[in-house]
């Protein structure tokens, strides 16, 4: 902005040379009458923007932080200080540790399995099959499904003995767990990401064909000239083409994984037995349910610096490449 | 009425993360505390009929009692409304007339100065009452007056007991292992209980614990948070053993208390199962989880929960909790009268008439028609006292590390000690 309200004074001295200098007091200030005009206008179509920001992100990103310092119970003033000792007891609570590490393995899990799972049906879904359209869209409408409907049609389908999926795997003489496969702590949270994966793989699907479309037709051609098989291609052409999209899932993928919250809550609640409870489960349950909104704030600056930190991270070790490559 | 488990609200609302201090349990300004002094705000959570035509009445009539008074009345699903009211506790800005669950956070709300002391306003009413305020007093003062106080027994199918071969209701803990082999001998699930939401599972230690431990025991812990009486690991202990005849129904851990046919209420009431711990409110949500609307009609059954053998506590002292009518500070004028015009003779009869609830006013006793409501009413009166439920009792933070513990039991990952610690651990950071 200022670097744009610097440039008037640079060039009207030109302007004024040609056309006489009568004339040049009246350019300049109708141009800085212009200028000011357009900065009225952004001022006025980014205000709402920021306010909106402001409001809904800013403000709550702060007052979690403050919460996180204070012993709260959501009502009355908050005026029990009391340090960091919130996130020592945070940090020192092994369900809030275990988290983590659900969500971390949710993190890996789904680069694990995702990636490769999308990206065959991606390079499946580009080449020219009977159906294509129809199986693209049978792939891609759970993504499209709220996710709180979705998580409700698969609790109902995994309920013990009388889910369809227990009757369906009990008739071909597939055995099932005892409590169900939500029911038990050990198969709880690999359920869930079956789950998530059946949810998410849509998005990289989609992605990735997106991905295939600015692969050039004329490098497909040129390899077959030369006698590239069709796996050949794939891996020597357009997997590598494909790499910044896939860099781009990841990171969406490992964002996702971090906030996991509402398939979580309806499929299990965090249980049996802490089995699948995420970061994000526990600031609800200590805040929302528990009244410990000091707890639960100090939770979430984790949650936050831990997205945050792997954030910049992928930012600069991995998508750089692909933003220096652009410029 | 009922006890709120995980929500659709709270789901959409924690998927905000950052957001749920601003964001979640808004809802539209109402004029609330303070801001017009003939308009009374009051919230109730009887939003389906007949209940919430019957406020509407009520209101009406209240107000022509009391010209130039004007009772705006907002009625709510539970839910919402527990939402609500969360929100309106942070900013202060609550409703005239409100209702308040007891227990721990009721002490909360006086000690941060949110509630009218009643004491010395309405001192016939809190007589009348009698011991069913206890729940709602803090310091000796009387803070709320229950309009609905309830007890928690099991609810059984009698026609499935009778399959089984079962004739009388369990009375000890033996005669409930007996019946528990029975019904699976005869192919019968024995019990559902919903311990995805912890707080039915919960229930279950609530009871052992007052089975196994005295009245003035309970009565020190409660003020004190002092567990390390040997009546509170007995209570885990006679719990692992109820445990161990594995009575539940399968997927208990992750199962919900009353939501969908698949809920824990929903099993007991399609017939799926043949017993489940629950409170007054059982049989409105059966109603509401059957198609003909019925629950389990005639072959509704009730027993209070059994006797310990040598345990300390009276087997006829029962647990329960309900919901009281609480005014808040610089309510509007009128806002009392109110609140003592709800626990009138009047009001507390077409409550009972109505089946609204267990009605607290003596004089609503002989209105109340559904017999189910009418047997929990007798059992209630006749006990030396009610255990409100602990969760309620301590607060949510104390009450909910206990809850958890105690699911934990259930899944067979946590010991009677560990159950001690975790609410005595949780009451130490609460100090």
């Amino acid at each position: 902005m200022t670097e744009v309200t610097a440039a008037p004074p640079a060039t009207s001295p030109g302007a004024a040379v040609t056309r006489g200098g009568a004339d040049a007091p009246r350019v300049t200030g109708r141009r800085r009458s212009g200028l000011r005009r357009q900065r009225l206008e952004i001022l006025l179509f980014v205000t709402p923007a920021l306010a909106l920001m402001a409001v809904f992100v800013l403000y709550p990103v702060f007052s979690a932080a403050r919460m996180s310092l204070y012993s709260w119970q959501g009502f009355g003033p908050m005026d029990d200080f009391v340090g960091l000792a919130n996130y020592l007891r945070v940090l020192r609570d092994d369900v809030f540790t275990d988290a983590v590490m659900h969500n971390f393995i949710i993190v890996f899990a789904s680069i694990a399995v995702q990636l490769p799972l999308g990206l065959a049906l991606a390079l499946l879904l580009n080449r020219r099959i009977k159906g294509r359209g129809l199986l693209r869209t049978i792939v891609f409408v759970p993504y499209v499904l709220a996710e709180v409907i979705a998580g409700v049609v698969w609790f109902q389908l995994l309920q013990p003995r009388s889910g369809i999926l227990e009757q369906a795997l009990s008739s071909v003489g597939i055995p099932v767990p005892e409590q169900g496969f939500l029911g038990t702590p050990d198969l709880a949270l690999a359920t869930v990401f079956v789950v998530l994966t059946w949810k998410y793989l849509g998005l990289a699907v989609l992605l990735f064909l997106a991905g295939l479309q600015g692969v050039p037709d004329e490098l497909h051609e040129a390899a077959q000239l030369d006698g590239a098989s069709w796996w050949q291609v794939q891996r020597r052409i357009a997997v590598p083409l494909l790499a910044p999209t896939i860099r781009t899932w990841v990171f969406l993928s490992m964002i996702g994984s971090l906030q996991l919250f509402d398939m979580v809550w309806i499929l299990t609640g965090g249980g049996p037995a802490n089995a699948t409870t995420t970061m994000v489960t526990y600031l609800i349950s200590m805040g929302t349910q528990r009244s410990n909104y000091g707890i639960a704030g100090a939770a979430s600056v984790v949650l936050f610096l831990i997205g945050f930190v792997m954030a910049l991270a992928y930012q600069f070790l991995v998508l750089r490449r692909d933003t220096k490559a652009d410029a | 009425m009922r006890r709120s488990g995980r929500t659709a609200l709270s789901v959409l609302c924690g998927s905000a993360v950052l957001l749920t201090a601003t964001a979640c349990g808004g809802g539209e300004e109402s004029s609330a505390a303070g801001g017009d002094d003939n308009t009374i705000t009051w919230w109730h959570n009887s939003n389906n009929e007949p209940g919430r035509g019957f406020y509407e009445q009520v209101a009406a009539d209240f107000e022509a009692a009391n010209p130039g008074v004007e009772v705006e009345v907002e009625a709510m699903a539970h839910e919402d409304m527990v939402d609500r009211l969360a929100a309106a506790f942070q900013s202060g800005d609550l409703p005239d007339v409100y209702m308040e669950r007891g227990g721990g956070e009721l002490a909360d709300h006086v000690e941060a100065g949110l509630v009218t002391d009643l004491s010395d306003e309405v001192p016939d009413t809190i007589e009348k009452l009698g011991g069913n305020v206890s729940g709602w007093q803090a310091d000796g003062q009387t803070y709320a007056l229950p309009f609905s106080v309830g007890v928690v027994g099991f609810w059984y199918n009698t026609e499935l007991f009778e399959q089984a071969g079962i004739t009388e209701a369990p009375e000890t803990m033996e005669d409930l292992y007996a019946a528990i082999e029975q019904l699976k001998a005869a192919g019968i699930t024995p019990l559902s209980v919903g311990a995805g939401d912890k707080w039915p599972a919960a229930h279950y230690w609530y009871y052992t614990a007052l089975r196994a431990c005295g009245q003035e025991v309970l009565e020190d812990a409660v003020t004190s948070l002092d567990f390390t009486d040997e009546c509170f690991v007995e209570a885990g202990e006679v719990l692992q053993e109820l445990l161990a005849t594995e009575p539940f129904n399968p997927g208990f851990l992750t199962t919900p208390a009353q939501e969908g046919a698949t809920s824990a209420s929903g099993l007991l009431a399609t017939d799926q199962v043949a017993m489940e711990l629950a409170g007054h409110w059982e049989p409105g949500v059966m109603q509401g989880l059957t198609e003909d609307g019925e629950g389990l009609g005639e072959n509704t059954g009730w027993f209070a929960f059994p006797a310990i053998e040598g345990g300390a506590g009276d087997p006829t002292a029962q647990l329960g909790g309900g919901d009281a009518w609480a005014v808040s500070t610089g309510a509007a004028e009128g806002s009392v009268d109110l609140v003592e015009y709800l626990l009138s003779d009047e009001v507390q009869i077409g409550f009972a008439e109505n089946d609204m609830g267990l009605p607290t006013n003596p004089a609503a006793t002989d209105a109340v028609s559904d017999p189910a409501l009418a047997q929990l009413l007798e059992v209630r009166d006749a006990s030396p006292y009610i255990q409100l439920y602990f969760d309620t009792a301590f607060g949510a933070s104390i009450g909910g590390a206990m809850n958890d513990s105690i699911a934990l039991m259930f899944a067979d990952q946590a010991t009677p000690e560990d159950i001690v610690d975790a609410t005595m651990q949780a009451a130490e950071l609460e100090k």
